[in-house]
Parts: structure tokens; C-alpha cells; sequence
């Protein structure tokens, strides 16, 4: 493995610069609580400002697909317009139900937002740019992730409303049948990294072989599980076509439909939050983290954290693309997707990265590649053809009357 | 193949995206109020009163014959005759409205007014932009405000204006050139003056229709 | 039309299975309340579902939420008066409504109607009717979720339908167009070459709505197989239009009745054979195709002359005592008007058989056993504007 040449040059590494000449200024007992703020400020910064940025893309992408423009009346191209939802929400009144139990409900959003930010603590932005470098990185994510799902349903208990209740049972049964095909996706990442730490696994992605980099997703068994974990992230952050709990057309708001003002926002905040999570724990594991496309000198002199924004504004742009076509699966066809297709071609995945790590690696892969393929490609077009059979789903012609 | 579908849609929402870029048709947002779309001719909102000439008082068509407000189907014309008179749009003295309000709050724009009036005196206005704080009395317009000229009238239905404007100016020609006949001096002859003396001009009673 | 030997009603009740498991355990059923603020009810529309976890165990529709007295009003207001009042019945389709009414008036009062009126008539009623299907369309996927892509895309075809409108009669939706006798106004210069451009720029936007949607995976798995609607129960409840064609039931008034001239365009009526919310949209996508042939044709022929019978004037109408039913197919359905004159310019009952109100009557069998999701999509489906199931 060729690692490239890099200098850690002094752009790239600029935060981390700044961040270790902070820390020198700084009485030594402090030190390790300094760095802890140091990280997290930075965290708590661009995140947010990547969500107002989001949802005005999203708006305006979605406008565009729709053949009208999108907001264009605050500020240049409409790009202040979060500053003015967000000033809306802060002054709207906070209406709680006086059934609701207070406690939970005022909490649900809080802990949704935390559990959101805390899973940001394992994923490497740039190189050498990660809060903390656990051991178990990957298992943390998912192990945080799952406190998202708890705070859902917190939030839809506490309601007392009855279409609060229906999106919250929705929202469960939808989250844990995808928790465990995202899960399983991960899994041959790992498997071919050797660690569960993020660090490593981008590390193990960061070599080039001339200009080919050695990114998970250039595999058979990376093609076939970065697809099912961009399916099941989306099914996680419930955005369309898997958006059924906030069903905004059946059940109105799902969930959160008697929270309003504030927590609302915190509520759309944490969603977005738990959607670029996800979507920088794919580039993670098969994306390549932070490093550039090609080695070439033009793609590798970019710094590293523009690379993962890059490619995190890139699976952004994919979710509002999908947003804006498809109409939403209803509940039973989401559950019978998770556990008849994707968990099937899930556990497929990993014993196909199993037969990856054992075959020969001939000079170009091949080999290994036409093996793989034919092994996943076979069971997924059978798969398919037996969900469509047993429904019946045909393309219909019609007849006219004499 | 299960998603072949779905990539259909996908490809058709990115071409859309991209058109929306390059192609009028795909961007059909028009930024009101900066830019307007084009005022269609046949377009209708409430009804105005038509005068013709500079002054408003004068020179309004309408001869209170109520005809508008029995026809109107929400009611919502009031109409009070005045108890003297002024010549109408073809010079015929004739009663003129002391009052006439229309309620804008009921008025459903159906246009019967419009088709019933003798005297082309209420045609339909386009202006739509009529917001006012009081819901009341500001909705309820009355006779001055309800007036507007013919040259306005011209501007926006130029057909229409023009069509009713040639069929007034025949009406006016025929009742000059009644006028006329009726004041001119009569030829000598017995028929002619047992004419002339019936059709001596007498002061014209002005009766509604 | 062949005569219907009407087979004995089935049973309208829930069936056997539910029944038992929502009386043996009632506290698990939920009662929700569908509406009447609902982004998908259609307008002020209310169900009372009661579902046991996700399926439905009992419907109830509540309606009555936008009743305004038209059919009381009516029997105040003068004949012509009443027009306008017609295009609010169906506030998506008023010209329909208007020839409705009118071609119920000309009935009663034996009022001809000049051949270029029957052409302009038909051609307006055709474009209705794609601005009624293209609306339904959008309005079912926006319900299915596909976030207003669809909707904006059909809506971008209305607006140049609507331009065309307003052009002619004067305004978008509130047309009032049609008279005892005709129309009411000519249409302008260059409006047909309009109209023939509208017509040929349509097909296209066809195609790409059904390259959208036809073959989506999605789409498919949400409708087929949900709401059918039996051929027997069409039968038998008085369905009529979209949705009992798509249950295979051959009646299209226009074939039927033969009103107006649409003997002379040659148009097919698509039949579908399921009778589930797929057949109906499918179905309704088809008629549109039919639309825009009877519309070419129509364009073509349109032959000068008067547009309104030259004995007819605006005030002052009294048909002889008498009643009549005069009914069209609209794009709902049969809309028909039954009018008794007792000889005063007023009509003494006048009665609107709303194709919504009687295509509803069958939902809580189309619903049973299905999600609180497919509620909306069949709803969305049976096509119902409040202005016209209320009154």
C-alpha cells in the first residue's frame, strides 16, 4: 500500500495547529479540560450553521425540482432565511397539552438533540481532526444512535394525542427494523479494517494505488453496503421515502404534532443533526473520510476537512433529490423491505467480504471481483423478484369499451 | 428489477432540476410584485361605474333604472334614485343615482350586472389589489369611488370599450339627427304643417325605461 | 344502453373476522378523527375511523362542514341568478356545472342551442375535465407523500387550461359561462389558436407524468390492491364516472345520453378491471388522452355562427310548469339537476345530484381492513370536492 506523499501541510492541519497553541496558553491542570472545550466548540458551531444551510438547500433544491424557486426574499438568494425561521420559532408561544406529561415531553427534545451531537464524538473531519479516538468507535455511534429512537417515542407517549401515539409506534417499529440492517451494513467495513475505531478505518482508506484511492466503495462488497446503509440511514433520520412517522399527509406531524416553537425547532434540528451523523459515518466507512478522490497533486493538496464536507454536502444533495420524488412507503411495505430484502442481502454482504479477504488478490482484482459480483448480484435480482411476485405488482394495460 | 422505477422518477426530477436553470418553461415563478404577468383582456374582478368625459358627476352613464340591483344574485347593489335629472350618455335627460353602493364583500364577480345593464353604464374593473383595515365600511364602495372614465375603460378591455363606444356613438348620431329633424323648418305643404305642428318641439318628458 | 338486471346488494357490514376481534377486546380499538383540518381530507371533510392497531375497523364520514343552502337560495334567485351560484358546486370544475344547469333549463323550456355554443361548450367541458384528472393526480401523490412534485408539475399545466379560461369567460374558476341557450360570449381572436397550441403541448406532460410515476416501484405497492371497489357494489351504490369505469362498468353518460354533439367525435372509454386506487388513477390518466382527442376534433370542426339562441335574453325568464333532470358527465361523475318551474321566474325545487356525495357513500367498504394510510390514498381516490358533497 502506497501511502501518498502528503505533507501534513500547514493548511490542513490548521485547527489542529490552533488548537495545540491554545492548549500551551493554558495552566496545566486545566489542560485536559481545555481540550475537551477546544473540540467541542467547533462542533457546536458548524453543525448547527451546516443545518441552516441545509434547510434553505433543501428548500430551494426542492423548489427547483418543482419548477419554481424556492425562498428568495431574505437576504441575497435567500440565504438568511434561517435566521428568520429560526427567530419565528424562538418567539412562538410553547404550547404544551395540559394532559401531557410534562416532564418527558419537555426533555424528549433535549435528549434528542444531545444524543444527536454525542455521536459526533468518534468521526474523524480531517486528518488528525477527531474529538475522541475510541477504541470501540463504531459501536459507540450505534450505541448513542439508539438513544435517538428512545427520545422519538418519549416524545410521542408524553403527547397524550392520538395521532402522537400512532406516529410514535410507527416511529419505533420503523427505527429498530433498520437499526439492524445499518448495523449488519457496517460490518464488512469493519471486517476489512481490522478495528472498530473510525481512525483507523479511514486510515486503512487513505492510501492510493497511482491514482486510484482505496476507498471501501470501490469494492463489490462496498458497492452493495454503502447501498444498504444509505437506505437504512435514511430510514433512521426518517426522511422520505421512509418518512411514515411524520407522515405529514395521514398523521400530520407524527410525533412531535403538539410541540410547537422552540422545541419544535430543536426537533428539526436534532433530525438533521442524526442525518449528517449518519451520513458522515458512511463516509466513513466507505467513503474514505476525509481524503481526496485521486492522487493527483491537484485533488490531494485540498485540505482534508473540505473533502469530508464535500462528500457530506454531496449525500445531502442525494437525500433532497430522493425527497423530492418518491412518495413514501406505507408502514407494512417498510417493515417487509427491512427484513425480507435489505437484511438478507445484508448478512449476504458479509460472508461475500468474507470470500473478498480470501481470495486471491490478482494484479487486477478481477478475479476477486467477478467472483463477488456474481455472488451478490444473483440472490438480489431473485430477492427482488420474489417481493414483486408475491404482491402481484404488474405493470397494467387497459382495454376500452366497444 | 426492483428500483428501476424509482431511477426513472430520479432521472426525471434531475432533469427538471437542471432545465429549471436554462429553460423558461420550467421556471413558471413570477415574482410579484416586481414583475407581473401580462393583464389578459376578458379578465374580471368588481364592477365600476363608466363616465364619460372629465368630470365624474356629470358625466355618468348609469340612469338608475335599478335593473343591476334586481338582477344582482347576492344583492349586493344599493341603488337610490335622485329626484332631479341630467342628461344621460345619449343626451336624453334622465334620473341619475343619489346613491350607489356596491357591498364588495358579497359581490361574487358573476357579471350578470354587467349583461343586464341598458345603458352600458357598470362594466367589470381588474383591479384586485383593494385591501383596507375596515371590514365594513371600507368594502362597501360607493358611487365616487366606484366611478372611472371611459379612457380607462379603454385601457383595460380595448375591444370591449371600443365595440360599446361605436354602438353609443350611433345612438347619439340618431338622437341628433332626431334632434335635428325635429327642430329644422318645415316645407309649406298641409300634410307637412298638420306635421310640423304636431311635431312641434315640446319639452321632452325624460321617462325611464 | 343494455338494461341491468341488478344482482341482490351484499352485505355492508364489516366482516366476520373483525368484527369478532374488535368486540372480543374493545379497549384495544382507537377512535380517531379524521378531519375536519386535515391536509388530506380535501376540504372540510371528517371520518370518524375506529382502528384496531393500524387497520381500520369502522368508518364514519362526517360531512356537512361547508353546507351553504345553495339548493334553498336557489328557489329565491331567478334562473340566471342561479348560475353563478353553479359554479361553486364543484369549485374545480364550474363549467360543467354550468352546462349541467343549463342543459337541464334548455330541457325544461325546450331552448335550442346554435351549433358553434354546442362546440364551444364541448370544448370547455373537455378541458375541464383535464384540469379536473390532471389536479386529482397531483393531489393523490402529494397525499402518498411525494412531497408536491408531482402536484406542481400537474398545476404548471392547469395555469395554461386557466389562462385560456380567463381569456374566454373572464375569470379562472368562478366561470359562469353558460346560458339558457348558449354561451355567453364569443371567444376572442387568436383564443382557438390558443387552445389548439394548449392541446398540443399537453401529450408531453403526459408522458413525463407517467415516466414519473407509472412504473414506480412505490407508487404501485401503495395502490394496487387497495380500495377495490367491486363491480356488484358499483352497481348497486350508484357509482358513476372514474370510478366506475375503473371497476369495469361500461356507463359514460356522453355515450349514454348522447348529449350535446358528442356523437360526432370518435373517443374511446377506457375500462379498468380491478377496481383498486391504481385502476383509478390509471383510468383517469387515459380519459385525459381521450380528452385531448375530442379536443383536437373539436377545434377542428368548430364552424362559425351565433353563440346563443337569438330568442333568448337575459331577463324576464319564465319557463312553462314542467320539471326535468338534466345530467352530464362531469369529471366526477353524473352531476345532474332536477328543476320543477311552477311558472314564476324562480324555480320551485331544484335538486343537484352531487356525483362526490354518492361515490362517497361507499367508503367505509372500500376502507375495511386496510391502514389509516390507505384511508387517505382512497379517499384521494374517489375524487370529492366539499363544495359539491355538502352544498
Amino acid at each position: 500500500m502506497i501511502v501518498a506523499a502528503v505533507n501534513a501541510g500547514s493548511v490542513d492541519q490548521v485547527f489542529v495547529l490552533a488548537k495545540h497553541a491554545l492548549l500551551a496558553r493554558t495552566p496545566d491542570a486545566l489542560q485536559p479540560l481545555a481540550s475537551a472545550i477546544i473540540s467541542i466548540i467547533p462542533l457546536l458551531v458548524v453543525f448547527p450553521s451546516l443545518f441552516a444551510i441545509t434547510t434553505v438547500l433543501e428548500r430551494k433544491g426542492l423548489g427547483r425540482m418543482q419548477n419554481r424557486l424556492g425562498p428568495n426574499r431574505v437576504g441575497p438568494f435567500g440565504l438568511l432565511q434561517p435566521a428568520a425561521d429560526g427567530i419565528k420559532a424562538l418567539i412562538k408561544e410553547d404550547v404544551v397539552p395540559a394532559a401531557a406529561d410534562q416532564l418527558v415531553h419537555f426533555f424528549a427534545p433535549v435528549i434528542f438533540v444531545a444524543a444527536a451531537f454525542v455521536a459526533y464524538a468518534v468521526l474523524p473531519i480531517g486528518r488528525n481532526m477527531v474529538i475522541v479516538n475510541l477504541n470501540a468507535g463504531v459501536l459507540f455511534f450505534f450505541a448513542v444512535g439508539s438513544v435517538v429512537e428512545l427520545s422519538v417515542f418519549m416524545a410521542g407517549w408524553s403527547s397524550r394525542s392520538k395521532y402522537s401515539l400512532l406516529g410514535a409506534m410507527r416511529a419505533i417499529a420503523q427505527m429498530i427494523s433498520y437499526e439492524v440492517p445499518l448495523v449488519l451494513a457496517s460490518v464488512p467495513a469493519i471486517m476489512q479494517a481490522g478495528s472498530l475505531s473510525t481512525v483507523d478505518i479511514v486510515n486503512a482508506q487513505a492510501g492510493y494505488t497511482g491514482i486510484w484511492p482505496h476507498w471501501y466503495l470501490f469494492t463489490p462488497w462496498g458497492i452493495v453496503g454503502f447501498g444498504l446503509f444509505l437506505i437504512a440511514a435514511t430510514a433512521e433520520s426518517n426522511r422520505s421515502p421512509f418518512d411514515l412517522p411524520e407522515g405529514e399527509s395521514e398523521i400530520i406531524a407524527g410525533y412531535f404534532i403538539e410541540y410547537s416553537g422552540f422545541k419544535f425547532a430543536l426537533f428539526f434540528l436534532a433530525e438533521y443533526l442524526g442525518m449528517f451523523a449518519t451520513s458522515a459515518l458512511g463516509i466513513t466507512l466507505f467513503l474514505g473520510g476525509w481524503s481526496a478522490p485521486l492522487g493527483i497533486s491537484l485533488f490531494t493538496v485540498v485540505p482534508s476537512y473540505i473533502w469530508f464536507f464535500a462528500k457530506l454536502l454531496g449525500f445531502i444533495c442525494f437525500f433532497i433529490w430522493i425527497r423530492g420524488t418518491l412518495p413514501r412507503l406505507r408502514m407494512d411495505q417498510l417493515m417487509g423491505f427491512a427484513w425480507k430484502f435489505i437484511l438478507p442481502m445484508a448478512l449476504l454482504n458479509i460472508f461475500v467480504t468474507g470470500l473478498w479477504r480470501f481470495l486471491p488478490a490478482s494484479p487486477l482484482n478481477s478475479i476477486r471481483w467477478i467472483v463477488c459480483a456474481a455472488v451478490l448480484a444473483a440472490p438480489c435480482v431473485v430477492l427482488s423478484m420474489s417481493l414483486k411476485q408475491k404482491k402481484k405488482l404488474l405493470i397494467r394495460t387497459y382495454h376500452f369499451a366497444e | 428489477m426492483i428500483g428501476t422505477g424509482i431511477l426513472k422518477g430520479l432521472a426525471e426530477t434531475a432533469r427538471n432540476f437542471f432545465l429549471s436553470y436554462v429553460s423558461k418553461d420550467r421556471l413558471t415563478t413570477v415574482q410579484y410584485p416586481e414583475q407581473r404577468l401580462p393583464q389578459i383582456e376578458a379578465a374580471r374582478n368588481f364592477p365600476f361605474l363608466v363616465y364619460d368625459g372629465a368630470e365624474w358627476d356629470a358625466g355618468m352613464r348609469c340612469v338608475a333604472c335599478q335593473i343591476c340591483e334586481k338582477e344582482c344574485p347576492p344583492k349586493c347593489i344599493f341603488i337610490e334614485k335622485s329626484k332631479d335629472k341630467k342628461p344621460d350618455a345619449v343626451g336624453k335627460p334622465q334620473f341619475y343615482p343619489a346613491r350607489f353602493d356596491i357591498d364588495i364583500s358579497v359581490c361574487m364577480s358573476c357579471q350578470i350586472c354587467v349583461e343586464v345593464c341598458p345603458f352600458d353604464a357598470i362594466k367589470m374593473d381588474v383591479e384586485f389589489d383593494l385591501p383596507t383595515d375596515d371590514r365594513f365600511a371600507g368594502l362597501m364602495l360607493d358611487r365616487h369611488k366606484l366611478s372611472k372614465s371611459n379612457e380607462y375603460y379603454h385601457e383595460i378591455h380595448p375591444t370591449e370599450a371600443t365595440a360599446v363606444d361605436t354602438a353609443l356613438d350611433a345612438e347619439r348620431a340618431k338622437a341628433a339627427a332626431a334632434k335635428a329633424a325635429a327642430a329644422a323648418p318645415k316645407p309649406a305643404s298641409p300634410a307637412a304643417t298638420a306635421a310640423s305642428a304636431a311635431s312641434t318641439p315640446k319639452p321632452t318628458e325624460g321617462e325611464s325605461k | 344502453m343494455s338494461t341491468i338486471t341488478l344482482p341482490t346488494p351484499p352485505v355492508l357490514n364489516p366482516p366476520a373476522s373483525l368484527e369478532a376481534s374488535a368486540s372480543e377486546n374493545p379497549e384495544r380499538l382507537l377512535e380517531l378523527s379524521l378531519g375536519p383540518q386535515h391536509p388530506s381530507t380535501h376540504g372540510v371533510f371528517r371520518m370518524n375511523v375506529v382502528l384496531d392497531g393500524e387497520r381500520v375497523v369502522r368508518l364514519k364520514p362526517v360531512f356537512g362542514y361547508l353546507h351553504r343552502n345553495h339548493e334553498k337560495i336557489a328557489e329565491n334567485e331567478t334562473y340566471l341568478g342561479n348560475m353563478p351560484y353553479t359554479d361553486r358546486l364543484d369549485y374545480i370544475c364550474s363549467l360543467t356545472n354550468n352546462w349541467a344547469y343549463a342543459l337541464a333549463v334548455e330541457k325544461l323550456a325546450g331552448i335550442p342551442v346554435p351549433e358553434r355554443a354546442e362546440y364551444l361548450r364541448v370544448i370547455t367541458a373537455e378541458l375541464t375535465r383535464l384540469l379536473n384528472h390532471a389536479a386529482l393526480v397531483g393531489f393523490l401523490l402529494q397525499d402518498m407523500g411525494a412531497s408536491g412534485t408531482p402536484l406542481m408539475y400537474a398545476f404548471r399545466e392547469r395555469e395554461k387550461i386557466l389562462d385560456l379560461f380567463e381569456a374566454l369567460t373572464g375569470a379562472r374558476m368562478m366561470c359562469n359561462y353558460m346560458r339558457f341557450g348558449g354561451c355567453r360570449v364569443d371567444a376572442p381572436a387568436g383564443w382557438l389558436d390558443q387552445a389548439r397550441k394548449v392541446v398540443a403541448d399537453f401529450p408531453k406532460f403526459l408522458d413525463e407524468f407517467e415516466k414519473l410515476l407509472v412504473s414506480n416501484e412505490i407508487l404501485m405497492e401503495r395502490t394496487q390492491g387497495v380500495g377495490v371497489l367491486s363491480r356488484e357494489l358499483a352497481i348497486s351504490s350508484a357509482i358513476s364516472g372514474p370510478m366506475a369505469r375503473a371497476s369495469g362498468l361500461n356507463y359514460d353518460i356522453r355515450k349514454v345520453d348522447c348529449y350535446g354533439i358528442y356523437p360526432r367525435f370518435s373517443f374511446r372509454v377506457p375500462l379498468g378491471s380491478h377496481g383498486d386506487v391504481y385502476d383509478r388513477y390509471m383510468i383517469r390518466i387515459l380519459e385525459m388522452r381521450e380528452s385531448l382527442k375530442i379536443l383536437e376534433q373539436a377545434l377542428r370542426d368548430i364552424p362559425e355562427g351565433p353563440i346563443l339562441d337569438p330568442k333568448s335574453k337575459p331577463r324576464g325568464f319564465r319557463p312553462k310548469p314542467g320539471e326535468c333532470y338534466g345530467r352530464i358527465e362531469a369529471p366526477k361523475g353524473e352531476l345532474g339537476f332536477y328543476l320543477i318551474s311552477d311558472g314564476s321566474p324562480n324555480p320551485y325545487r331544484y335538486r343537484v345530484r352531487p356525483p362526490s356525495l354518492i361515490n362517497l357513500t361507499v367508503l367505509e367498504d372500500l376502507c375495511l381492513g386496510h391502514n389509516v394510510a390507505d384511508v387517505v390514498v382512497i379517499l384521494g381516490s374517489v375524487d370529492i370536492v366539499l363544495g359539491e358533497v355538502d352544498r
